[in-house]
């Protein structure tokens, strides 16, 4: 039992990641990656609503007429949502601000509704915790790691706290600032894809479509 | 009249959002493998988007905002807090509607479009819409504008997004890099097109 929700917990990271394999909730994955601290609050934010929307959800499962499923998940889980966005404008009222409409984007996020729909629907309340954790912390650490990339490429710091010195404070590094416009953020989660492909060739293969040219070789 | 030209414009192909602030993403790179469904995604989201942005503008100015209530007796109560929930009801509500409408009406137009309505609710650009909504403090007028100006952007991307995919499927990508991999990047190279439009002064 405890193999498996240690399983629950750690598969979504690498081996069944909601955005590089399950394609969900990539709208704030991409948005809101510019700066660090953003990106780690954001991923806080999701990890939490996916955790406990999972947990509710799963604890309510059979009581849950199914016809009307989808609009009690949605009210579980923009109450929520909407607790998160009150914690935040209270306590860090700055980084509210910058993430403006994309707190309250958590409710549509597919990774909160994919989860439940998916996993909680159908398994006990704690097993469900765990998975929406899980799932949580998966997403988390792409944000974080293209939060990492675009941030420190971009603007020669990471949590605002200066690494490179940029030219324009008598540094040496020249940033690049592509990395801080939204296309970047395309542009670094589909390398991010290939990479992690490339090192688990075993989710290249659940591809939909293949090139016929690559077999005929 | 003027300005809501110019919103509408802007709103269409400099602030696009799908890509300029990546809204509806999940749908915009799942259901984009062909023209003919990506088109009727779009035209779903633009009918919905249309629809739901100026009744939530209407619901934030006569329930929601501090005062809003004083035709009913109540001048110092704040229920903004509430937003959020009452924008997900109103257009999941819509989006049952607009299904049912569909389905007693035009079966022809149910039988193309129903499969997408379901999705609709959960896409992120219809609630970024009304969001943006409000951020923005639009009146009805400008939010009758933006709803389906905004709607518009999304369907033409969503189909632009289609047709270079059809053709792509044909050319030999890296293996790791196939699908969801190309897709991210072929999408970061037309929001790198659209940015371009962010030029325009209006």
């Amino acid at each position: 039992m405890a193999q498996k929700r240690k399983e629950l917990l750690v598969d979504p990271l690498v081996d069944n990641n909601p955005i590089t394999l399950q394609v969900l909730g990539i709208c704030s994955a991409l948005a809101v990656t510019s700066s660090l601290q953003v990106a780690f609050v954001m991923a806080l934010a999701v990890t939490a609503v996916t955790g406990f929307a999972s947990m509710f959800i799963s604890i309510l499962r059979n009581h849950i007429p199914s016809s009307i499923r989808i609009i009690v998940q949605m009210v579980i889980i923009a109450s929520l949502v909407i607790l998160v966005d009150q914690i935040l404008k209270a306590f860090a009222y700055e980084i509210s601000k910058t993430l403006s409409v994309f707190v309250g984007l958590i409710i549509t996020n597919c990774i909160v509704m994919g989860r439940a729909e998916a996993f909680a629907m159908k398994n006990p309340p704690v097993a469900s915790f765990l998975d929406g954790i899980g799932n949580g912390l998966g997403y988390g650490l792409i944000l974080m790691l293209v939060g990492v990339i675009r941030e420190l490429f971009g603007a020669g710091s990471l949590f605002g706290i200066t690494i490179l010195e940029t030219v324009n404070n008598g540094g040496w590094y020249v940033p690049n600032g592509l990395l801080l416009l939204p296309p970047s953020a395309f542009f670094v989660i589909g390398l991010l894809i290939w990479a992690f492909r490339t090192w688990k060739p075993k989710q290249v293969e659940e591809r939909e479509y293949k090139i016929q040219t690559v077999e005929a070789h | 009249m003027e300005g809501l030209i110019s919103l509408a414009v802007k709103a269409i192909f400099v602030e696009n959002l799908a890509l300029s602030f990546f809204l509806g993403m999940c749908t915009f790179i799942a259901v984009s493998k062909k023209i003919s469904t990506a088109i009727g995604l779009g035209i779903s989201v633009m009918v919905v988007q249309a629809i739901t942005v100026p009744t939530n503008n209407l619901l934030l100015t006569y329930l929601l905002k501090p005062g809003a209530l004083a035709w009913a007796g109540f001048p110092n109560v704040d229920l903004t807090f509430l937003g959020l929930i009452s924008y997900i009801g109103v257009i999941a509500a819509m989006v049952q509607i607009l299904e049912m409408i569909l389905d007693k009406f035009f079966p022809p137009l149910y039988n193309a479009l129903g499969i997408f309505l379901p999705l609709i609710t959960v896409n992120c650009a219809i609630l970024g819409g009304s969001l943006f909504m409000v951020e923005r403090d639009y009146d009805f007028a400008q939010s009758t504008t933006y709803g389906i100006a905004s709607g518009f952007g999304w369907a033409l991307a969503i189909t632009a997004m289609a047709g270079v995919r059809e053709k792509l499927k044909y050319s030999d990508v890296p293996d790791g890099l196939q699908g969801l991999g190309i897709t991210f990047i072929t999408a970061g190279l037309m929001a790198l097109a659209f940015m371009s439009f962010s030029g325009v002064k209006l």
